[in-house]
């Protein structure tokens, strides 16, 4: 039956470690992994390095109560002004108890731009990352179904990346034309 | 009812008699748009469900990258076209929290008023239309009455009834006038009576019931590792409500419940979805009636905001102001950083990750749709149930394809 909640009167922060103590622990523990945080507008968001991203997501998960991933993205930061890296590859974490949030975010540089699939950590990770491969082209390795998800199989390029034109390659007029017959 | 399966998982499967595929969809009644399932089926046991989708992708992210943070409303208003309005909230939410404009209280509480009648118009149809697809069509009139008279509210406000690209940048394209505020009341005090009706019709009719309930569960844990969100995770006993829990707009003024269930059924999905209605009816309420007077447009001496129209067609002043708003080479700055920001959307968390580069476009704008998160449950809730119960899951997700797709 269905069950009503009225409004909370708890901080949504209790018995949660501050958002400050939990980067530092992650520094403790991953020494060197970690190399850059940042807070904007009330929202944290730390940079750690490739090799180690899978690691501190699953800590994050078992250890820091981050139980639901809410959203992975990437970025292409090609055109963006002083930036030293190529793609961004951004997970955002829910604590869906206290409702905080943390942005992890790692850089990845051609052509090296494989990172360990998070699927095993939390299953609504599959399409995300999907999505991801789609668009930008970075592989997830241990990804159990890693295909376009969006566009057809036949495409060739990757269309959020920056070197990608608006208009396109003119795809559309190039893929093959099915009559009713041959489909 | 699911049905427990033999043996899902027996290498010769395939090689069983009876094992079919069956192409479900694109163009299928109940997909009401365009998306693509293959079925693979023993007599009419669903074995496997692969969703086939991308048949509506436009590239709604890529634009994002070449209008400015006032066009794309255009863009996201054509995303989940069931509460267009619930999409522009979202976006100017986000786009707000990275130019870190503060809006005046009488915009919060007309955007609160519109997203909550988009709730209620998207909880319509996807009670509706399921029910439509399960046989029903009386309670699907009464819903698309209803739903009539909101895009009628819609209209009086931004003279558009669909894609409306209400809101703008700090503010709202035009001020709501008397007549729409009344109008509003009028919905509200017809709207009880109908909820009565479509709740007697749907949620105790029989045959509704017995299709739904135990249908597609999704437990609690397999809610939170599939990032569900909104009603369909409330159905599953997640007590989380951005509305609640991290209030935007002007939700923290109001006293209303959130809706949560513990089976996780479809008919679980149903039940929050309708309950959901009532609160939002008691907000619209408390809204109306504190409705604040002022101005729509935030910051006019930062120049943040558009300017009123009046003043743009009646003064040099506006004239100059708005062209300073329009003009790429004279617009507000973004800050060079990333923000996520998320509303409680009618389907769930509908976020906006937005990368600013100094200039008043996005460099990437990510939209987090829930109806993606969600169609990827599709497959487990739907193992192991019969042929005819696709429909009733799909219609518990409520899986808006232009969402979808993008």
């Amino acid at each position: 039956m269905s069950l009503r909640l009225a409004k909370r009167n708890m901080s949504p922060f209790a018995g949660r470690l501050p958002m400050s103590e939990v980067l530092s622990s992650l520094t403790q523990r991953f020494p060197g992994a970690t190399t850059a945080w940042a807070s904007f507008r009330d929202q944290e968001r730390v940079i750690v390095s490739r090799e180690r991203v899978f690691e501190i997501l699953k800590t994050l998960r078992d250890d820091f109560h981050f139980n639901m991933l809410v959203d992975v993205t990437a970025v292409d930061y090609l055109e963006y002004e002083g930036a030293r890296d190529r793609f961004g590859l951004i997970y955002c974490l829910l604590d869906t108890e206290s409702g905080k949030r943390l942005v992890v975010k790692t850089m990845l540089n051609e052509p090296d731009i494989d990172v360990p699939s998070v699927t095993s950590l939390w299953s609504g990770a599959d399409w995300m990352e999907r999505e991801v491969f789609d668009m930008f082209g970075i592989r997830f390795a241990g990804h159990p179904n890693l295909k376009r998800i969006l566009l057809p199989d036949e495409f060739t390029s990757f269309p959020l990346r920056k070197d990608y034109p608006v208009q396109g390659r003119g795809e559309r007029h190039n893929f093959p034309v099915i009559t009713r017959a041959e489909s | 009812m699911p049905l427990e399966l033999l043996d899902p998982t027996s290498p010769d499967q395939a090689k069983r008699e009876g094992i079919w595929q069956l192409n479900f969809g694109p163009q299928h009644p109940a997909t009401h748009t365009t998306l693509r399932l293959l079925l693979t089926l023993d007599g009419e046991k669903v074995i496997e469900a692969e969703p086939d989708i991308g048949f509506l992708h436009s590239g709604f992210e890529r634009l994002a990258e070449v209008l400015d943070f006032n066009q794309y409303v255009t863009i996201v208003d054509r995303m989940n076209y069931i509460s267009p309005m619930a999409n522009e909230i979202a976006w100017h939410h986000a786009v707000e929290k990275l130019l870190d404009v503060k809006l005046t209280p009488r915009t919060t509480y007309i955007r609160t008023i519109f997203a909550e009648l988009m709730r209620i118009q998207d909880h319509l149809l996807c009670v509706g239309t399921c029910v439509l697809d399960l046989g029903g069509m009386t309670a699907f009139i009464y819903a698309f009455n209803e739903r009539e008279k909101i895009y009628d509210l819609c209209e009086r406000a931004s003279g558009q009834r669909f894609h409306t690209s209400y809101t703008r940048v700090g503010g709202l394209m035009f001020d709501v006038t008397d007549d729409w505020v009344q109008g509003v009341r009028d919905f509200i005090k017809n709207f009880h009576k109908v909820h009565a009706d479509v709740t007697r019709m749907v949620m105790k009719n029989r045959i509704f019931i017995e299709r739904t309930q135990g249908l597609g569960v999704l437990t609690k844990e397999e809610a939170i590792s599939g990032s569900a969100t909104g009603p369909i995770a409330r159905a599953s006993g997640v007590q989380r409500d951005l509305r609640r829990d991290d209030p935007y707009l002007a939700y923290d003024e109001f006293d209303f419940d959130v809706i949560c269930a513990t089976a996780g059924d479809c008919f679980a999905r149903f039940q929050v979805r309708m309950l959901e209605m009532l609160e939002s009816v008691k907000i619209i309420t408390q809204a109306l009636e504190n409705l604040p007077a002022g101005t729509v447009f935030a910051h006019q001496a930062d120049k943040e905001a558009l300017p009123n129209k009046a003043e743009v067609y009646r003064s040099i002043e506006g004239l100059i102001h708005h062209f300073e708003m329009v003009m790429p080479n004279r617009q507000v700055a973004a800050p060079r950083d990333e923000v996520y920001a998320a509303t409680e959307s009618p389907n769930g968390e509908l976020g906006y990750y937005i990368v600013g580069d100094g200039t008043f476009r996005s460099y990437r704008a990510r939209t987090r749709p829930p109806s993606f998160i969600h169609f990827s449950l599709f497959p487990q809730l739907i193992r192991g149930c019969q042929l005819s119960d696709v429909v009733a899951v799909l219609g518990g997700l409520n899986i808006i394809a232009a969402e979808l797709d993008r």
